[in-house]
């Protein structure tokens, strides 16, 4: 019994599923942020489970690009928290909530 | 990768991933909710470490553990009033429903699809000392353009930031 490829995309993909989940059920602003984080995060796993145990690209000629590629996701994450973050806590100066279902302002 | 302590590690390290996550979406207090996600973040540092990738597992513990963690229970405090509450909205079932469907369509293609695998031996050739140096010169040559691209990205998230909560106008 060994650890395969299989097994790390399971567990990618059940916690992608559950980043979907919160990402649209919840109410909050930052909970859905804490979602998308989770779906991230899951990005990152497949990301390196590819890198360690795929045979089809060729290691030589690139070594490490799964890895590159994560440092640029995490990158990307870090600076789209930052923003959204702040965004929530403008919007709560502004209309003293963050829940999406009352921030309609621009709805037809 | 053979070994039975890494099979171990592995289950142990991805219950508690997928366990914590879950109790992000359970659990009625925001707060609460985003120490669970610290927790999902670390289980996912240790199977980063279980893929030999030690460079990236510090670096998750770091900023996600670490600084994102950090600017959510910050947002949690700025937003007193609305925030305690991790309530769901009107559309708890096709949320689920989407994220059970989505889970079961990448299970299903890990299973189905034959990869082109490694295993054993194979599997063990590519563990490294270390990825440090690879990943800082695969940064320096390959991806020059990319690594400038983002730093330029963090530049901006970081005046942007600023500039969107900064409280008055200067004189």
């Amino acid at each position: 019994m060994s650890v395969t490829l299989e097994h790390y995309l399971a567990v990618s993909g059940l916690v992608f599923g559950i980043g979907i989940a919160i990402a649209l059920s919840k109410r909050n602003a930052i909970a859905v942020l804490m979602g998308v984080e989770l779906m991230l995060n899951a990005v990152n796993l497949t990301f390196l489970s590819f890198s360690r145990f795929s045979a089809a690209f060729d290691e030589a000629s690139a070594p490490l690009a799964g890895h590159v590629f994560v440092v640029f996701v995490l990158t990307v994450a870090a600076a789209e928290a930052a923003v959204a973050l702040a965004m929530a806590v403008l919007v709560y100066r502004r209309r003293e909530t963050v829940d999406l279902d009352r921030i309609n302002l621009m709805r037809w | 990768m053979e070994s039975n302590g890494v099979v171990l590690g592995f289950y142990l390290l991805s219950g508690l991933t997928v366990g914590s996550a879950l109790l992000v979406f359970v659990s009625r207090n925001l707060l609460h909710a985003v120490l669970f996600l610290v927790l999902s973040f670390l289980g996912m540092a240790g199977l980063f470490v279980t893929l030999s990738a030690d460079f990236i597992a510090v670096a998750q513990v770091l900023i996600y553990a670490g600084a994102i963690s950090v600017l959510l229970v910050f947002a949690v405090m700025l937003t007193p009033l609305a925030s305690r509450d991790n309530a769901n909205s009107l559309f708890v079932l096709p949320g689920v429903l989407t994220g059970l469907a989505f889970a079961g369509i990448v299970g299903f293609v890990a299973v189905d699809v034959t990869w082109p695998e490694l295993t054993g031996d194979a599997v063990m050739s590519r563990d490294f000392a270390t990825t440090v140096q690879g990943i800082g010169s695969a940064l320096l040559e390959p991806y020059i353009l990319a690594f400038e691209v983002a730093s330029v990205l963090l530049l901006a998230a970081l005046i942007g930031a600023i500039l969107l909560v900064r409280e008055d106008e200067p004189a």
